[in-house]
């Protein structure tokens, strides 16, 4: 096991290296002046030479890696023309909100993914079958800022529901920053209204953001299920009477569930980049709307630098999840 | 003089089994309900896009032609799906669009293959540092969230819809790079690979004449989910102003136009996503369909 996670952090370390390139050539693809990129649209002439000496654009391409990755070494993601203030200042503060609506999203996925799947299999080509897997078919297909908008529509505009977007409303206290996902933080002091108004608002963001992992999960499971349901074991389950709820929900289901703990990994990353479109719709102030609005008014750097975070995030993720699959499958774990 | 004896045996033989795996592939393929809603939907789509300005009752509402006078009417006889706000015809925008759709669809899963596949090929078939080297690069592109880098790329290249299919491209292809290499790898080493060896088949000949041909049905499979997953990257840049602007008529930016006049018009946003949602939906249905057809172990 130690052996293993030696060479997997090995391995992770190439790869973000290699991400730095990727960030690094898509900055210098720019076919205009980076100098004038960075200093963004309205810089004077003054301002644009000021910075191509400061962040060293009049170097060699390999002398910039260099700089550039000496200024990641030190956290030194760039300013943001848009803000005016550090990126990576601005990623601190924007970045807990995104992983508390996509850990919410998360939960939202597999708290119905996993029974859907299960339902879906145990009644396999009836019309619970049918109906879950229309679901899971349009949860790929629904362009997931469309969902947010007609969510949005429909449940707050109409209905009244839920709020329209934002994390809190504007006259809520904001709970004193632990770790700075307020549902959590105002739960760490005890403010439950406060908790539930975060969770008000991020149940439609969240919704919208799950489709696609939910449809992801509910195929993942329900194929699982199926092969399951028809081993010898499960045969001799049911042979000794043991209970079908008993049988399904722990007998097969735990064995079921591997593929499905990999697929939510592999989401994870797909819900980073999705943030970016469902914060977009519900105004939410995370990383998403953060590298939107820098996209829409070419305020570069922050764009490489949530790029960068993002792709790094959905690394450490896969890590944790090939670590966790060897923890939790000693077939896996001698593999490797 | 051998050869010459050799090869009609084969042949003959291969032609009539092709011909009815052809026909089952066809009777798999159309007993099940959603695939053939999903070939159903492609085609519709597909017409549309072909025949979109002739079909369209108001073409020269596509590229913004403007009537203050009829500006967000809901819909009606006149206007099916109603009017936005410079009073264009929605239906027209939409069905005219799904040729820009399409454009994109194609151009993006096509230039994802075209650089994909023979990467995967070369990948597969050698080994050491040059297959090792194509590997991680394809994993380190495949570790960022595709949304994200394709936005970086548009930010680096400007907004519009030509760098956004440049950026979905150079976004896509790494999916090919792992499929083909995996059933390269996979391929390699079968009997017939090595027969065509012995017979004197060069590398090439081997690779393109052997190995590609049954890589192909995973290829075409993963060609049609994409087609509609490329359709939402265009649609979810053009949402966010990255992609076409407005007044192109391009459903993503249709939607984001629409948005602000939600909800009193909500037939400006909602017209066009439905659109979206029904066309990656065949897409996705038709690549189901196809895979149940070619690899029936997956169902």
């Amino acid at each position: 096991m130690q052996r293993l996670i030696l060479k997997r952090l090995g391995l992770m370390v190439v790869m973000l290296l290699g991400l730095a390139v990727i960030t690094f050539t898509v900055a210098n693809i720019a076919p205009g002046d980076p100098a004038r990129l960075a200093a963004g649209p309205d810089a004077s002439p003054d301002m644009v030479e000021k910075i191509r000496v400061e962040r060293g654009f009049d170097r060699a391409l390999p002398v910039r890696f260099g700089l550039y990755l000496g200024q990641l070494a030190q956290g030194d993601l760039g300013t943001s023309v848009y803000t005016g203030r550090p990126v990576a200042q601005d990623i601190a503060v924007f970045l807990p909100a995104t992983i508390e609506l996509v850990l919410f999203s998360i939960l939202i996925a597999v708290v119905l993914g996993v029974p859907f799947g299960v339902l879906a299999a145990v009644w396999q080509n009836h019309l619970p079958d049918h109906a879950i897997r229309f679901l899971s078919v349009s949860g790929v297909a629904l362009p997931m800022f469309w969902l947010g908008l007609m969510l949005q529509w429909y449940l707050s505009l109409e209905l009244g529901l839920f709020p329209l977007g934002g994390r809190l409303g504007t006259f809520d206290d904001v709970p004193t920053t632990i770790t700075g996902m307020i549902s959590i933080d105002a739960l760490l002091v005890g403010d439950l209204a406060t908790a539930g108004t975060a969770l008000m608002h991020m149940v439609l963001p969240a919704t919208a953001l799950s489709f696609p992992a939910l449809a992801a999960i509910i195929r993942v499971n329900r194929a699982e299920m199926l092969e399951v349901l028809g081993r010898d074991y499960v045969v001799n389950a049911r042979a000794q009477g043991i209970g079908p709820f008993r049988i399904i929900a722990i007998y097969a289901l735990k064995n079921a569930i591997l593929p499905t703990l990999a697929m939510i990994g592999l989401r994870f990353g797909w819900m980073l980049g999705g943030t970016v479109l469902v914060e977009s719709v519900f105004d939410f102030p995370g990383i998403g709307l953060y590298a939107a609005k820098a996209a829409i008014s070419s305020d570069f750097e922050p764009i490489m630098a949530v790029t960068l975070i993002l792709g790094a995030a959905f690394m450490l993720t896969n890590l944790l999840i090939d670590l966790m699959y060897a923890l939790l499958d000693p077939r896996v774990r001698n593999q490797i | 003089m051998t050869d010459a004896s050799l090869e009609p045996g084969p042949v003959a033989i291969r032609e009539p089994m092709r011909f009815r795996e052809t026909r089952r592939a066809i009777r798999t393929y159309s007993r099940s309900f959603s695939s053939m809603l999903g070939l159903v939907i492609v085609i519709v789509f597909l017409f549309i896009a072909a025949f979109g300005p002739w079909l369209a009752p108001y073409p020269q509402d596509a590229y913004g032609a403007i009537d203050f006078g009829a500006k967000l009417l809901p819909p009606s006889a006149e206007h099916w799906f109603g009017t936005d706000q410079v009073g264009s015809d929605i239906l027209s925008r939409v069905l005219i669009g799904a040729r820009t759709t399409l454009q994109i669809g194609v151009t993006v899963t096509g230039i994802a293959i075209l650089i994909g596949v023979p990467l995967g090929l070369i990948a597969g078939m050698t080994s050491g540092w040059i297959s090792e080297g194509i590997m991680r690069v394809t994993d380190i592109f495949l570790s960022i969230p595709g949304l994200i880098l394709a936005i970086a790329i548009v930010g680096a290249l400007g907004p519009g819809i030509i760098n956004a299919m440049i950026a979905l491209s150079l976004v896509w292809w790494p999916g090919y790079v792992r499929l083909v290499q995996a059933k390269t790898l996979s391929q390699r080493n079968e009997t017939y690979v090595d027969a065509a060896r012995a017979l004197g088949a060069g590398p090439l000949r081997v690779v393109f004449v052997h190995v590609l041909p049954n890589c192909l049905s995973p290829i075409i499979v993963k060609a049609s989910m994409d087609m509609g997953m490329a359709i939402l990257g265009a649609a979810s840049l053009g949402f966010l102003g990255l992609g076409a602007q407005p007044p192109y008529p391009e459903w993503g930016a249709m939607i984001s136009t629409g948005r602000a006049y939600l909800p009193d018009w909500w037939w400006a946003t909602f017209f066009p996503g439905l659109a979206i949602y029904l066309t990656v939906l065949g897409f996705n249905l038709m690549g189901d369909g196809l895979r149940d057809v070619f690899d029936p172990r997956q169902r």
